[in-house]
């Protein structure tokens, strides 16, 4: 996501303070008078089907209109990838597993240390001993042919978008779109241009992996300092020797970086991928594991992909790390890698000699018992069915109803233990409003604003919400932190999502997402700040934040769906597992990078650790705790349609059902529509922080 | 008032025959969105260079340097000093065309570089010019031998040529030993040892320094303001030196240009601008600087009279300082024979004039 951080946001000056508090005045009374009116008025609250605009069904005529022209060179494209994919997965099948393991190991060797080289041995092992070897290598072969095929065009772009402005406009709108649009939403048009297959999968791959490189590719070239540039030019190098000779060697670093989150995006979308099927590799057999609920088998397929993600990770960037020593030293070296990378290729060939040997080494595959571990997990399960059940019906009822149907309907007395009568909405509404009227008397009338809506917010909830209020909020936000220029495409944004008829599975995605976001940012901010706090806990943290950011989004479903079963709370908690790393990683950084004199002067004056805490690091480490919550609500967002395999009824719903009927415009308007909230809140948070005088970058 | 461009008056001290090889024409960079535009009202207008400035920032342009000549003669060490952001590098770098000049022109020997091509100026500056950095600007993927080879390597020298060029050059800065270590193994005053090493690979006749010593600590900054005045000793090159310290300056210039807000505002000899600042401002710059230390001998003479006998007097370098003469003042010579390399005795110095000299130090002092 960090390309977003890259754009430009344009701000013009915050609306003026008195025109500011008659707006929202303006919108608090239009909020009210829906409110007031959605039982009278039900079209208020669902948007009545005859006034839904046919994005979907444009969409499905421009495709039926695309697919027929684009079809013969799709074709071409096609047979040409599935005839290099055949070729790449034969040969990782072919080679016997103990010299695909030896090549892997001397790699990790060669990136990093005889540790990374022990690692890899161990990993891959495991992936025989679990059995899954042959799944493994298709899962590696898509890989190996996405990674370069991502990487040459990525950096292509970035070094064109680097020299053109144009090229720039346009690669960073697409960028854009191509981070923000959930990956089974892009799916789909693949799926209408090359089929079922792995084909589609393939192209996927390539595109859902083009994003990192450009960026880093950029990052890298306009990082290149002035001063190497002039002293090119005063060597007298041509732009092309300049180029190659002094821009490329000091970039470097970068755009190796770029290749390793490449690789990693690569890995992640093959894993979705298997979600349109018809190859026979690791995210298929989690899926499908997953349907049967087979649990033994979940565990151990998913802890494949997990262990090969580490894998690919921590070699490719092993060989992003800066090198030391002279280019002589570095040519000398590569001889000797390719030397040392030759002797389990030759072995393995050796072996092809010997079948016998060969049927004794296969013997080792897959002597893991998934049934074992199956009866294990459920027996763990059942044991502590009876408090998880009952953490379950907590979460539901206390969190997860009133967010969505709102206080008034969810509070009964068999869940809260008492009736939500009149009376206690006349005590709810005076509490919020005498709260509101002392913020407001205190001069923080934006912090009583706040409050009224969140107020009426919990008491409907998302569904009980009215989209004429909600388009009015989301207006009334971005003009208050933005201006006019923000104000007008939020609007256009949210008034789209609304006309395409999507508002319904719109609230439900902002429940989810809020609860999520705020679960993580909770949690999250805490672990942060015992981060920024001990540097040992810090220093244990790190590996595990590393492990959880590169795993593919699908992993994060097999622990939960174990222990909570399908439904919501399932697919939130998959969310939060996914979103949680942003807010920790930014609120340890945020609270690190306060400077050390500051420190000292607030411990001088006097400040306890947590006035120190409340007072200095916060305030000072704003931006970047907004920044990690605006990464968590932009994980959120894109875990929502994987989360839909868990049965949530959101916008990722519609873009699954969209996927699983090849319904091109369902899935794409309902993707867009996801882009378009995570676009949305990106904008409003950074304008938010802008505002605050502090740039995000 | 004299002249700025060339410094009437300020021959220099050698009777030498005196060759100009850098000659600079009215230079002008602004920069924004039209500086074109912008230099045409610049142009037309005849109103004080204040004004002129904040009325070009108005309209978004900045104007970073205001109708700059000079001249460098031949084996010259023109030394360009002022404030931070005065445009002293901007300047240095409109030399090099590495940044385009608004207009103006440039004459190296015979040729307006303004007006030479991209190929021409990739040409000059692989044969003509060399430049150290202020932040060394070493590449850090290359050691400190391909460093200091890589203008050589771009202008398609063999291997095993390149090498021994760039050892010799190591070799002459003192680094014999470094050669394999990388930039960042190196300390900062080693740094730029490998930049000047750079520089002179390609035995520039021009060679640029911008602020190089600014980066390193003051005791490292004498260390390599001596080193340079060794080298150019040995190699007589034409150097434009960029600095902001007033010491650096007067210890190493054979003449000075003093920079403000773009615009050269006093171009002279040391003892000259010491002696005569043309304003208060140029007066305040020099406080900090001993007349005694930076007045010659040789500047301040008096003519040699018709019947002047051989034998009288202490004979004295036409360079020394005025400093290195108090002692033997004091103690009671009353006239000095200044002696010039080559040429014999070519004037007179009485304790008088060294007395005035000394006056004329602290009277500046009291003024202000
Ligand atoms: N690309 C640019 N665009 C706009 N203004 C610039 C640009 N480059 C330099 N300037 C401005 O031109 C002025 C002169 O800059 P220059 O680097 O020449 O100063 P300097 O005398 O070398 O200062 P220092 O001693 O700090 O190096 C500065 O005020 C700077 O802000
Ligand atoms: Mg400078």
């Amino acid at each position: 996501m960090s390309i977003l951080a890259a754009l430009p946001v344009r701000v013009d000056n915050p609306a003026p303070y008195f025109r500011r508090q008659t707006v929202w005045f303006g919108i608090l009374i239009f909020v009210s008078f829906c409110l007031a009116q959605r039982t009278a008025w039900p079209w208020l609250l669902t948007y009545p089907k005859a006034w839904i605009l046919p994005a979907a069904p444009a969409v499905n005529g421009i495709f039926d209109w695309l697919v027929p022209l684009l079809t013969p060179p799709c074709a071409v494209i096609s047979s040409m990838l599935g005839a290099a994919l055949d070729a790449c997965g034969f040969a990782l099948r072919w080679m016997p597993w103990p010299a695909t393991l030896a090549f892997f190991a001397v790699l990790g060797w060669r990136a990093q240390s005889w540790r990374l080289a022990l690692f890899t041995a161990v990993a891959l092992g495991y992936i025989v001993l679990a059995g899954y070897w042959q799944q493994g290598m298709n899962t590696l072969s898509m890989v190996t042919l996405a990674v370069p095929l991502a990487v040459t065009l990525g950096f292509l772009l970035g070094v064109g978008a680097h020299t053109s402005r144009h090229v720039r406009s346009v690669t960073l709108v697409a960028l854009d779109l191509l981070q923000t649009v959930p990956a089974f939403a892009f799916l789909i048009p693949l799926l209408l241009l090359f089929g079922f297959g792995p084909i589609a999968g393939l192209v996927a791959c390539v595109a859902y992996a083009i994003p990192p490189m450009v960026h880093c590719t950029m990052l890298g070239l306009a990082r290149v300092p002035v001063s190497l540039l002039e002293v090119g030019g005063m060597a007298g190098c041509t732009r092309w020797q300049r180029f190659w000779h002094v821009v490329l060697p000091t970039a470097r670093q970068q755009i190796l970086t770029g290749v390793n989150q490449t690789t990693m995006a690569s890995f992640s979308m093959v894993i979705m991928a298997a979600i349109i099927g018809g190859f026979n590799d690791v995210g298929w057999e989690v899926l499908d594991a997953m349907r049967k609920a087979d649990f033994g088998h979940s565990l151990l397929s998913g802890l494949v992909i997990a262990v090969l993600a580490m894998v690919v990770d921590r070699i490719t960037r092993g060989f992003a790390q800066p090198r030391h020593g002279s280019a002589r030293q570095t040519r000398h070296d590569a001889v000797r890698v390719a030397a040392f990378l030759a002797v389990p290729v030759v072995g393995g060939a050796l072996l092809h000699v010997a079948p016998a040997s060969m049927a004794r080494i296969d013997t080792l595959q897959g002597v893991v018992d998934p049934n074992a571990l199956n009866t294990f997990v459920l027996d763990l399960v059942r044991a502590f069915s009876a408090p998880l059940d009952s953490l379950k019906v907590f979460v539901l009822y206390h969190f997860m109803l009133p967010l969505r149907i709102g206080l008034a309907a969810a509070v009964t007395p068999f869940t809260w233990g008492f009736a939500w009568t009149p009376q206690v909405s006349a005590f709810y509404a005076a509490t919020t409003l005498v709260l509101a009227a002392w913020l407001t008397v205190n001069g923080r009338w934006g912090a009583g604003i706040v409050v009224l809506l969140g107020a009426a917010l919990l008491l409907f909830g998302f569904n009980g919400f009215p989209w004429p209020a909600f388009i009015a909020v989301t207006a009334g936000l971005a003009w208050s932190v933005g201006g006019g220029r923000l104000a007008v495409p939020v609007t256009i944004g949210t008034s789209f999502v609304v006309t395409a008829g999507l508002y319904e599975p719109l609230g439900q995605s902002l429940y989810l997402c809020v609860l999520a976001v705020l679960i993580c940012t909770f949690s999250g901010g805490l672990i942060g700040i015992a981060a920024a706090k001990s540097d040992r806990f810090s220093a244990l943290l790190r590996p595990c934040c590393d492990t959880l950011q590169t795993m593919p989004q699908f992993i994060f479903l097999i622990p939960a769906l174990m222990f909570f079963q399908v439904g919501e709370l399932t697919g939130l908690i998959a969310i939060a597992l996914y979103a949680i790393v942003p807010p920790i990683r930014y609120v340890e950084y945020g609270i690190k990078s306060v400077p050390a004199d500051l420190v000292e002067t607030s411990r001088q004056i006097g400040c306890t650790a947590w006035q120190r805490l409340i007072h200095v690091e916060f305030p000072v480490a704003k931006p970047e705790i907004v920044l990690g919550v605006n990464q968590t609500i932009m994980a959120a967002l894109s875990m929502l349609p994987v989360a839909a395999l868990v049965g949530t009824k959101d916008l990722g719903q519609q873009v699954y059902i969209g996927l699983s009927k090849a319904d091109a415009g369902l899935g794409l308007v309902a993707g867009l529509s996801i882009a378009i909230v995570a676009m949305i809140s990106d904008r409003i948070m950074r304008a938010t922080v802008s505002r605050a005088g502090n740039s995000l970058d | 008032m004299m002249n700025p461009v060339d410094g009437t008056g300020f021959s220099r001290e050698s009777t030498a025959e005196v060759v100009t090889k850098l000659r600079c024409r009215n230079i002008w960079k602004i920069y924004g969105q039209r500086p074109d535009k912008a230099l045409a009202t610049a142009l037309g207008g005849s109103e004080p260079p204040l004004t002129l400035k904040r009325r070009l920032e108005e309209t978004g342009h900045f104007l970073a340097l205001a109708d700059v000549s000079f001249d460098v003669q031949q084996g010259e060490i023109f030394v360009v000093m002022g404030l931070s952001g005065s445009g002293k590098s901007t300047l240095v770098r409109c030399l090099s065309r590495l940044v385009e000049p608004t207009s103006g022109e440039v004459w190296l020997g015979g040729e307006n570089l303004l007006a030479a091509s991209e190929r021409r100026m990739v040409e000059v500056r692989r044969k003509v010019m060399g430049m150290v950095f202020q932040n060394f600007g070493l590449l850090p993927h290359l050691d400190v031998l391909d460093n200091v080879a890589f203008p050589l390597r771009m202008q398609g020298m063999p291997p095993a040529d390149r090498t021994a060029k760039a050892r010799d050059m190591i070799e002459l800065v003192g680094l014999r030993g470094r050669e394999n270590s990388m930039p960042l193994e190196l300390s900062g005053g080693q740094q730029q040892r490998v930049g000047i090493a750079r520089s002179l690979a390609v035995d520039p006749e021009l060679w640029f320094l911008d602020e190089p010593f600014s980066a390193l600590d003051p005791l490292i900054r004498r260390q390599m303001q001596d080193e340079f005045l060794r080298l150019q000793q040995l190699l007589q090159k034409t150097i434009v030196f960029i600095t902001h310290d007033i010491q650096e300056a007067f210890r190493l210039a054979d003449r000075i240009a003093i920079m403000r807000e773009g615009r050269i505002i006093q171009i002279g000899r040391p003892a000259d601008i010491l002696l005569t600042p043309v304003d208060a401002y140029v007066a305040s710059f020099t406080e900090e600087v001993s007349l005694a230390k930076v007045v010659t001998a040789g500047s301040v003479m008096a003519k040699l009279p018709g019947n002047w006998d051989a034998s009288r007097g202490h004979e004295v370098d036409a360079a020394t300082p005025i400093e290195m003469l108090l002692p033997r003042s004091l103690a009671g010579t009353q006239t000095f024979v200044i002696t010039r390399e080559g040429e014999g005795p070519v004037g007179l110095l009485t304790s008088e004039i060294i007395a005035k000299v000394l006056a004329n130090d602290t009277a500046q002092r009291v003024v202000r």
